[in-house]
């Protein structure tokens, strides 16, 4: 059957997370941004909704079932909010969801209580590098077996939370295919950078850069044990999480531009009602829209192990960096020179968009 | 409820058969019919009809389902016959879209029938689709002086209070099957034409309706037939009435004027329920096309790499998986359009959306891969270029694509004609 509804669950939670991302999210973002700081009470606050937490079994302390697509619903309301807020309240799911995934039994009884049980606690994960071509599937941080352990070398870059993080979810080529490896705060020849990442957005979230010098892990922490695992159902749920986002950031600035626009008076009309204007709002839609089925469709077919699954997040996300970027500029050029002054957030919201090109790794669903 | 994808079996099966009847009776002859313009593909009609009719019906479209309750009769159409019409038509298009708007069956004449007429009315006109010969019926809004603005038309109907018989006289233009409704062919049936007119020209919109006009009626006449970029198999007709008589009864919707708009209303309702079809039709097109070039490439020891960064791709990579986004999605609207009409829920928005989108992908997909397959995209020998103007039209009828931004600009705005125009 098709269908288009989320189903009752859905629809609660993902109500609760909208009140959330509009109340809290959205009121604190300009000041976050400004100031590089997300105020604490604010992630704990989204952490008591147990978007996460609804995600993981009882078995391993949760109290729920995890699926993909009530990930994108839920990801695409708090990146409404704001993105940089999102990220954070989310990047514990960078740890845990993986090791849901594709973890050992081990792995899973001893890492996603943890998480999960307490108030919101940095755990984190690295994927990205800091290369012009950054590919997920052919990283240049490297694992090798030595001695019944593996070596990990390498540098990653953005790594939310990683100078406080218990331990760091790190991904490295293992004989020229992605795999992660679990690495504890303490293990020797990791190193952070002292200074956060500086990039063109998302000032309110720490991102770090991370150096591993021969960090030794042992068998164990290597995700699914000694026979590893598969990264493509991961980096596709990496992908679909970013493709969320990029709609979610892409509908507040259409939303915004759209109420200035039938506020705002030109030539004795609001400028809504010129079709300049109407029509980049009704492209903006559109494209909005089509972006959001295609991930929900991808999500779907990873929870219910469809074919072509893997591809079609590859899609989504391709097509979302696309469309978040079309949509935020227009959102700026709606406001015109108000739009480019930082205290309207379409400027954000802009430069945001021209994030979700080389950020998927930042969030999962 | 839940958010799903599954293709329905029902779904899958039609699709399945039609995909066999598009290779074998429509892609053979595609190009014979381009190159012969105005012929007629008999052939495809007869058999489209006969496979129609073994099936229960006439035509594509939703069959109404007579349940009896309660000792009245109610109709019912089951909650996927939006989804499987438009699922047909995307397959049926993707063979050749030219053919498949001379599937008979009403299309959107009956169309128009189907959802401003009264339920006689509708059992009047529409009961001969399902009968021994092939037939056809048009809509005819379209003037000379009116396209986009509708409410521009000049064709007027007066009552006749003697004979109560509507006297109509104007000229319409692009009647899409307007030949085969009209004249007397020997292999089809007695169809009809839906002309829009004007019963109170100082009422503008208030005072357009729609009338049945059947097939030979004494003072109208097809005068032309275009000649155009694309779509060639169908006919596209010019029909002139001159003090044509058609009967009190053919008029569809009432025959009085109100203040409201409910005359146009009742056109407008048409293109809701047809907007997600004609998306639907060009993305059969568009689809042809993206599997076209992907053939060819794959045959050439080509592979599309999923999954890389943009700065690993080559262009060709970028160009293909651009179109498959832009496809996929474009589709995916037409499902949501169409899901929602066959869950009654007001579709205006997603309906003039999905237009919007196709009209836009279709016309660049198909304009990428005459350049990616360049010599071969462009050559006559295949198929390809004709897709190319075939595909053209997704974004000029059932509103070009300047009118469906508009409406979904005054939809998302809550701005009224007036305020934006
Ligand atoms: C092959 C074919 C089949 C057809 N079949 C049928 C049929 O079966 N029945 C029928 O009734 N009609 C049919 N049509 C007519 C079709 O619906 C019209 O051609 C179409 O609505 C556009 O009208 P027009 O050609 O007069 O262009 P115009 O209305 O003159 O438009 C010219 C340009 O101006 C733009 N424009 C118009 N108004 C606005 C506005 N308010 N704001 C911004 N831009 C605007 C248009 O988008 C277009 O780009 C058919 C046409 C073709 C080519």
């Amino acid at each position: 059957m098709y269908s288009f509804e989320p189903n009752e669950e859905q629809k609660m939670l993902v109500d609760a997370i909208g009140k959330y991302a509009q109340n809290d999210l959205r009121l604190a973002a300009h000041d976050a941004e400004e100031s590089c700081m997300l105020p604490k009470k604010l992630i704990s606050k989204g952490w008591e909704i147990g978007l996460l937490q609804a995600s993981i079994p009882e078995a391993y302390s949760g109290f729920g079932d995890r699926s993909a697509v009530t990930g994108v619903l839920a990801v695409e309301e708090l990146a409404f909010g704001d993105l940089a807020g999102m990220l954070a309240l989310m990047t514990p799911s960078l740890f845990a969801t993986p090791i849901l995934l594709a973890g050992s039994e081990e792995q899973k009884k001893e890492f996603l209580p943890k998480v999960i049980e307490g108030d919101w606690a940095p755990y984190t994960a690295a994927l990205i590098e800091y290369a012009y071509d950054f590919d997920a599937n052919d990283l240049l941080t490297t694992a090798i077996v030595e001695g019944g352990d593996y070596i990990i070398s390498g540098e990653k870059a953005f790594v939310p939370y990683a100078k406080d993080a218990e331990a760091i979810l790190v991904y490295a080529n293992f004989e020229g295919s992605t795999q992660g490896f679990i690495v504890p705060k303490d293990a020797a020849g990791l190193s952070v950078s002292d200074d956060r990442e500086k990039l063109m957005s998302l000032n309110a979230l720490p991102l770090y850069r991370v150096k591993l010098d021969c960090v030794k892990v042992p068998v164990s922490n290597r995700l699914g044990g000694e026979g590893g695992h598969d990264f493509d159902f991961i980096l596709a749920s990496l992908r679909i999480a970013s493709a969320a986002a990029a709609v979610g950031v892409a509908k507040a600035s259409f939303e915004y531009s759209m109420n200035y626009a039938k506020d705002r008076d030109v030539f004795g009309v609001k400028v809504a009602q010129k079709q300049a204007i109407a029509f980049m709002l009704a492209e903006m839609a559109t494209e909005i829209e089509a972006i959001r089925l295609l991930t929900w469709e991808a999500a779907w077919k990873l929870d219910t192990g469809k074919e072509g699954a893997i591809k079609d997040a590859f899609l989504a996300v391709t097509g979302a960096a696309d469309m978040v970027m079309m949509v935020t500029d227009r959102g700026v050029q709606i406001l015109g020179g108000h739009g480019y002054i930082r205290e309207h957030p379409v400027e954000m919201w802009m430069r945001n968009g021209r994030g979700f090109a080389m950020l998927t790794g930042l969030a999962i669903v | 409820m839940s958010i799903e994808f599954e293709t329905p079996k029902p779904i899958a099966q039609i699709q399945f058969v039609l995909k066999t009847v598009a290779e074998n009776m429509m892609r053979s002859q595609s190009r014979a019919f381009d190159e012969n313009e105005h012929e007629i593909p008999f052939s495809y009609i007869e058999f489209m009809h006969t496979a129609m009719r073994s099936m229960g019906g006439g035509s594509l479209a939703p069959k109404e389902e007579k349940q009896k309750e309660g000792g009245e009769l109610k109709e019912k159409r089951p909650p996927i016959a939006y989804q499987s019409l438009a699922a047909q038509i995307e397959m049926l298009s993707w063979g050749d879209v030219g053919f498949y708007l001379v599937t008979p069956g009403g299309g959107l004449g009956a169309a128009a029938v189907q959802s401003a007429g009264s339920a006689e009315q509708r059992a009047k006109f529409l009961a001969r689709f399902a009968e021994e010969k092939p037939t056809f019926a048009a809509m005819c809004m379209t003037e000379a002086g009116a396209g986009s603005d509708t409410s521009a038309i000049r064709t007027r109907a007066v009552l006749d209070e003697a004979t109560k018989e509507w006297v109509i006289n104007g000229e319409k233009i692009f009647v899409t099957g307007g030949d085969k409704s009209f004249k007397e062919y020997e292999q089809f049936g007695k169809g009809f034409v839906v002309v829009w007119a004007s019963i109170d020209p100082t009422a503008g919109r208030s005072g357009m309706r729609a009338f049945v006009v059947e097939a030979g009626t004494k003072g109208v006449s097809v005068t032309k037939l275009e000649h155009k970029l694309g779509i060639r198999a169908s006919d596209t007709a010019s029909i002139v009435l001159v003090d044509a008589r058609v009967p009190y009864d053919n008029i569809l919707g009432s025959p009085t004027v109100e203040k409201t708009t409910t005359g146009f209303k009742g056109a407008m309702a048409t293109f809701d329920a047809t907007r997600p079809l004609v998306a639907a039709s060009g993305i059969g097109v568009a689809r042809a096309a993206v599997e076209y070039v992907k053939e060819q490439l794959a045959e050439k020891g080509v592979e599309i790499r999923y999954g890389l960064p943009r700065q690993k791709m080559t262009s060709i990579e970028r160009d293909v998986i651009e179109m498959e986004i832009q496809l996929r999605s474009a589709w995916l609207m037409v499902l949501k359009a169409v899901w929602m009409a066959d869950n009654k829920k007001p579709n205006a928005l997603e309906s003039s959306m999905s237009k919007v989108k196709s009209g836009d992908v279709v016309t660049k997909i198909t304009q990428k891969a005459v350049e990616i397959m360049g010599p071969l995209g462009y050559s006559r020998e295949f198929l390809l270029e004709k897709w190319f103007r075939d595909a053209k039209i997704t974004d000029i009828y059932e509103g070009t694509g300047q009118i469906n931004r508009l409406v979904v600009a005054r939809q998302i705005l809550g701005y009224s004609g007036k305020e934006l125009r």
